[in-house]
């Protein structure tokens, strides 16, 4: 790993001034970057550390819905998000392992976008708000394809912020070795219709599946699904699973989603 | 190079550390703390596995700096005060929970956090809560008793379900 | 009630305390004074040309002592093959030489071909990157395909090996035609072909060295990851770098797991050893586990088509196979060994068939070299054997568990001599299925599966009956066969005065306990207390010439050998006893830790005759020598043959086509056990390593021949929750004929036996779900290939 000043802010404001700085980069958990760092992929010359900022950290109910401060770790808000959004506590549940889970927060995966990370699906499906220092973006704009974002050079995540659906649930299957979602879907159903989102199958990242949003507003049955296909055109194939492979979990785990939605 | 600071087992220690300087390699190299264990570089191994401030972290993926000042707890720490075996070390004893001993520390420290968290585990939390930490000796049959034994439950009859 | 100590005991380990404080000493734990840090510098293609190696471009960076590459190593000696192996047609197998650093080529991702050392580790690795920028390699086309790579003789992974072919034997080839005419004149033929899929052995600690040389002496030392100091000395020194024998020591300290992968010397302990002797100071290096991935010895990777000739009631008639082996880019240690002798010899496995001809094909690719790993050649005969069985099963509608008992070998046929040339000593397979069907509960079968369905899940249940030949050994036996080393071992049996024992053994523990088990079997038959007998492993300066731990040989060749010398010790006591007693010395017994004369109630203690054997004021010089030390070298008869049944039931997803073992049964016979925790532990772990093979683990080299699995990112190892609790028993013992305990190699029993029990599963699982068309998957038996398969 290259070498690098590392700055540890304790408020926004001193975050804002770190980041400026020529060749700065954010550091949150570091459960991605650190493995990225260390084979050299990543080399920042400053690296602003965001875990010491009281405001980025914890879970309320507050205007809009559930606000997450970016550097709130996976594990608090499996904990802290149950009594409010059970389906996204236990999507956070979910990632990673226990230690992975520590330190691993959601403004970094929701930065990273990494096209197999379980928090893109939950930001896309509930349509959150993704708030930075310096804008608030909805969801739509977020995301635009695998490890791309609407952030900007030294822009970084403040909060993210969640409306709460009338019933949702995550459905991960595991990529056997990385235990990233191989395919993963996110159903949420709200009083103006139903939102599907489906990490870990497409070349393009994170995506909406429409078709099953349009059945599903109409019936909010596993069944309604049934005569849908999934095209696997842009669907990723690899080692782990062809992209016929991944359509096909696309639909099977929309349904176990509804069927487990709560 | 600049001096950090941490309490490590309970005592303030202080060692040079650069920016990229990982808290394993701190505990390791600058502490001679070499209970603590790295067996992959990719995050997912869990032999590196130490609690800062209570909480279990892959200390492989986590910079010395970013946790100047925390509260570390180390295999090196796990014994009681008398120097005898803890109740979740003696559990690995006591069920063979062990064989090379590599990946052991990051197994007790994984199982200390879980049960702290969690303190009557049922055999599929167990599973779930361990699948960050890799064996390649035991096919986890013994490690998974013996931290329902740790748990204070029958091990013997839940594994004979 | 079971015993708490002695032989038989489940004595809890010694070892445990040190692994469970943190106080383990691992090779990377030590720190030496003035150490400096290498780090390889490694190909990043599969196959070219060196063109130019820009050393100059590091030399001045901060920190950097020395710069190695090829040029450094091209006068002194390669990495030998241990086993010379001839093809058919008698020609010798091709053995090109394998350079301490690659010179000349490149021949693999990972093959390293320069190192730089520095007083840093960081400082290395930056150097280290520069080099590689620095260096011009010319990129060959790469060879990965092993079937491609023996048809093609224009490009050559070695340019003097037109067909990349190392050999190509048969086994055993006067047989031949009597096989193709059995298998002709055969009822029905089953044909199924098959990969057994590549593995990384992954022990949990990465391989690491450190050299050390000092001037004084002109002796060097040698601390490495080793299963085996005495054969990585004997390598180092005899084959690679020229140094005396007896001016190196090799210490392998703590070591954490080996699985095979730590039997063979790498260049990197050649490396260290010539760094520290140039700089003066000690060398260390440590592997990264991406290194791991790319330059440990892998395993298995056959593709093997095998028949079977038949009755239509099920009677096995002829085995005929052609297997393809990937070496890899160069010879590693056992390499040749291993799809050969461990391979081919156990094609009858547990059953008797009368005609078996075996032939593989040794193919060298610009992949990572491929050797021993767990069971080594055993798990790739057993899983062609059973999978081809359970398809015979299925083409002639019969009973799986029937055309086991129909064809199994019955304890009256021992002393059985295969048509493979093995002479099984003994065993009762019937007994280990009977007991495997009852512990597994096949009679609740349907219930259990009408409740997987209730879930939505296919439940299927699948068999395996093995056997294995270990204890890795018979010199006279692998002589034959084309080892280049002797396989016994060796036992020092040293008596303090104080009665204290000390038991320096050839034998390395790197998780299988010796530290505990060896003491009971002395302290048992000494009659005296397993706390006063420490073992002494792992280091040349300490240690009987003695050749290590692997083949699931420690307890059956080197227990054997520490059970002689301490038979020697029994017998040098009654010499001291009968001159302490004044009376001849057979008159003289051994008992329960006492020297008595018979018929009298005259005695010594144990301990007397330790102490007097080094206070020995009033000896008859000429016939009783003081002390009381002994040292027995054991060559075993024949290899041992612990066989077993296994039975995993598995749940098959439809929507997803994930496979989960949710309960995995063991009946095996390993004759006398010494502590049945210890055993049963090996056998869970063996299970666990083939439950990965079998479900989880694909190493997975592009057409470049880059590898698509390098890390735990893609490679799958097994999880706490990929498994089940096993069942395990040993109660079916027959034991070994011709070792002194009567005991059988256990280590790597579980992961030979496994694999085809869990494949034989998801097939059943998918025909009992209607998914008749499947025939076959290969391992890994991934969510992807078994819903592809089901909806083929």
């Amino acid at each position: 790993m290259h070498n690098f000043e590392f700055v540890k802010p304790s408020s926004i404001a001193d975050a804002v001034a770190a980041m400026s700085t020529e060749g700065a980069q954010p550091l949150s958990g570091g459960q991605t970057l650190l493995p990225t760092m260390k084979q050299r992929l990543a080399a920042p010359e400053v690296l602003v550390s965001l875990t010491g900022i009281a405001e980025l950290q914890g879970v309320c109910m507050g205007e809009g819905g559930l606000h997450i401060g970016a550097a709130t770790p996976h594990a608090v808000v499996a904990r802290e998000a149950l009594a409010h959004y059970p389906a996204l506590a236990s999507l956070a549940g979910g990632i990673g392992d226990p230690a992975v889970r520590n330190r691993g927060t959601i403004g970094g995966s929701v930065a990273n976008n990494d096209p197999a990370a379980c928090y893109p699906a939950a930001v896309l499906a509930s349509g959150a708000t993704v708030v930075t220092d310096r804008r608030r973006i909805a969801a739509e704009d977020y995301f635009q394809g695998m490890f791309t974002t609407a952030l900007e050079e030294g822009e970084f995540i403040t909060q993210v912020i969640f409306p709460i659906p009338q019933a949702a649930a995550y459905v991960k299957f595991n990529q056997p070795a990385s235990r990233f979602a191989l395919t993963a879907v996110f159903v949420a159903k709200f009083a103006d219709g139903v939102r599907v989102a489906v990490t870990g199958a497409s070349n393009n990242g994170v995506f909406r599946w429409e078709e099953a949003e349009a059945a599903l507003s109409a019936d909010f049955a596993a069944g309604a699904i049934a005569g849908l296909t999934v095209p696997s055109d842009d669907m990723i194939s690899d080692l782990h699973g062809s992209a016929a492979y991944r359509a096909n979990l696309v639909k099977v785990l929309t349904g176990r989603a509804v069927t487990a939605a709560r | 190079m600049t001096n950090v600071t941490m309490t490590v087992n309970g005592k303030s220690v202080s060692a040079p550390a650069e920016g990229r300087t990982l808290l394993v390699e701190y505990l390791r190299t600058g502490l001679g703390l070499t209970g603590t264990h790295v067996g992959c570089d990719t995050s997912q191994c869990g032999a590196c596995v130490v609690h800062v401030d209570g909480r279990a972290v892959k200390s492989c993926t986590v910079f010395a700096m970013d946790v100047e000042g925390s509260d570390v707890r180390t295999i090196e720490g796990m014994a009681n005060a008398d120097g005898s075996l803890g109740v979740v070390q003696q559990a690995f004893q006591d069920h063979h929970g062990l064989q090379c001993g590599f990946c052991t520390p990051g197994m007790v420290m994984t199982t200390a956090a879980l049960l702290a968290e969690n303190p009557r585990p049922s055999e599929a939390e167990v599973r779930h809560g361990l699948e960050g930490n890799i064996c390649r000796c035991t096919g986890y049959h013994n490690i998974v008793k013996a931290v329902l034994a740790a748990s204070g439950q029958d091990a013997d009859a839940i594994a004979a379900q | 009630m079971p015993k708490d100590t002695g032989i038989g005991a489940s004595t809890k380990r010694r070892e445990d305390v040190r692994f469970l404080t943190g106080r383990g000493v691992y090779t990377d734990d030590l720190t030496m004074f003035g150490q400096a840090h290498a780090v390889m510098v490694r190909s990043t293609v599969a196959h070219g040309r060196i063109v130019s190696i820009d050393t100059a471009a590091v030399e001045a960076m901060p920190g950097v002592l020395a710069v190695f590459t090829g040029e450094d190593f091209k006068d002194v000696g390669g990495n030998p093959a241990g086993w010379l192996i001839n093809s058919r047609d008698g020609t010798p197998m091709r053995e090109p030489k394998r350079p301490v650093l690659a010179h000349g080529k490149v021949r693999h991702v990972g093959d390293a071909y320069a190192a730089v050392i520095a007083e840093s580790y960081a400082q290395a690795k930056d150097a280290a990157q520069v080099l590689s920028d620095a260096t011009v390699i010319e990129e060959l086309p790469a060879i990965i395909d092993m079937k491609a790579a023996a048809a093609d003789a224009s490009n050559r992974v070695h340019d003097e090996i037109p067909d990349n072919i190392c050999f190509d034997w048969g086994w055993i080839e006067d047989n031949r035609a009597a096989v193709d005419e059995a298998m002709k004149s055969a009822p029905h033929v089953v044909t199924l072909e098959l990969t057994n899929n590549r593995l990384v052995p992954n022990a949990m600690e990465p391989r690491a060295s450190i050299g050390e040389y000092f001037p004084g002496t002109g002796d060097y030392k040698l601390t490495t990851t080793s299963q085996n100091p005495h054969l990585t000395r004997l390598l180092v020194c005899a084959f690679v770098m020229g140094i005396p024998e007896n001016k190196l020591q090799v210490v392998a300290p703590d070591v954490g797991g080996g699985f095979g992968s730590k039997i063979y010397h790498y260049g990197e302990e050649a490396l260290v050893l010539a760094a520290a002797k140039r700089l003066g100071r000690p060398v260390r290096w440590t592997a990264e586990r991406t290194e791991s991935f790319l330059s440990d010895a892998h395993g298995r990777d056959h593709v093997t088509k095998i028949e079977l000739g038949c009755t239509k009631q099920g009677d096995i008639l002829a085995i005929r196979t052609e297997t393809y082996a990937n070496v890899g880019a160069y010879l590693s240690n056992f390499s040749t060994a291993t799809p050969t002798f461990l391979h081919g010899t156990l094609m009858a496995g547990p059953y008797k068939v009368p005609h078996v001809y075996v032939n593989v094909k040794t193919v060298f690719t610009n992949t990572a070299p491929v050797d021993a790993y767990r069971g080594a050649g055993r798990p790739e005969a057993t899983y062609s054997i059973e999978r081809v069985v359970d398809k015979m099963c299925r083409e002639l509608n019969l009973d799986p568990f029937e055309v086991r008992r129909r064809n199994l070998l019955t304890p009256d046929q021992f002393p059985y001599t295969t048509p493979v040339g093995l002479v099984y000593d003994t065993g009762n397979y019937q007994a280990t299925l009977d007991k495997a069907v009852e512990l597994a509960d096949v009679a609740g079968f349907e219930a259990r599966r009408a409740e997987s369905a209730r879930r939505g899940k296919l439940r299927g249940m699948g068999l395996s009956t093995w056997i294995e030949a270990c204890g890795i050994a018979p010199s006279h036996l692998v002589g034959v066969l084309g080892a280049r080393v002797g396989l016994y071992d060796a036992a020092t049996v040293r008596v303090n005065a104080t009665g204290t024992i000390s038991v320096m053994t050839g034998a390395h523990s790197h998780g299988q306990g010796h530290e505990t088990v060896f003491p009971q079997i002395v302290a048992e038959k000494l009659g005296i207390d397993a706390s006063s007998v420490e073992i002494v492993h792992g280091d040349t300066a300490k240690i009987p010439f003695g050749m290590g731990s692997y083949g699931s040989r420690s307890l059956a060749v080197a227990g054997s050998a520490m059970d002689r010398a301490i038979d020697k010790i029994i017998a040098k006591g009654k010499k001291i006893a009968a001159h302490m007693l004044e009376a001849a010395e057979g008159d003289i017994t051994f008992a329960d830790g006492k020297f008595s004369v018979a018929g009298t109630d005259k005695a010594k203690t144990f301990g007397e005759i330790a102490f007097s054997a080094y206070v020995p004021h009033n000896y008859p010089l000429e016939t009783l020598e003081p002390g009381l030390e002994e040292t027995a070298f054991y060559d075993p008869a024949n290899f041992t043959y612990p066989a077993g049944a296994y039975i995993c039931e598995v749940e098959v997803d439809e929507g997803t086509g994930k496979v989960d073992v949710v309960s995995f049964t063991c009946a095996d016979d390993f004759g006398n056990v010494m502590n049945p925790m210890i055993v049963e532990g090996q056998v869970h772990g063996g299970v666990g390593q083939g439950i990965g093979q079998a479900v989880l683990e694909s190493t997975s080299y592009d057409e470049n021949g880059q590898l698509l699995t390098g890390s735990y990112m893609d490679y799958a190892m097994p999880r706490a929750d990929d498994v089940p609790f096993y069942t395990v028993d040993h109660s079916c013992a027959t034991p070994c004929t011709h070792n002194p305990l009567g005991v059988k190699g256990c280590g790597e029993a579980g992961a030979i036996g496994s694999p085809p029990a869990v494949v034989n599963a998801v097939i059943d699982a998918l025909h009992r779900g209607g998914h008749t068309h499947v025939s076959h998957i290969d391992m890994p038996v991934s969510p992807n290939r078994v819903w592809q398969a089901m909806n083929a």
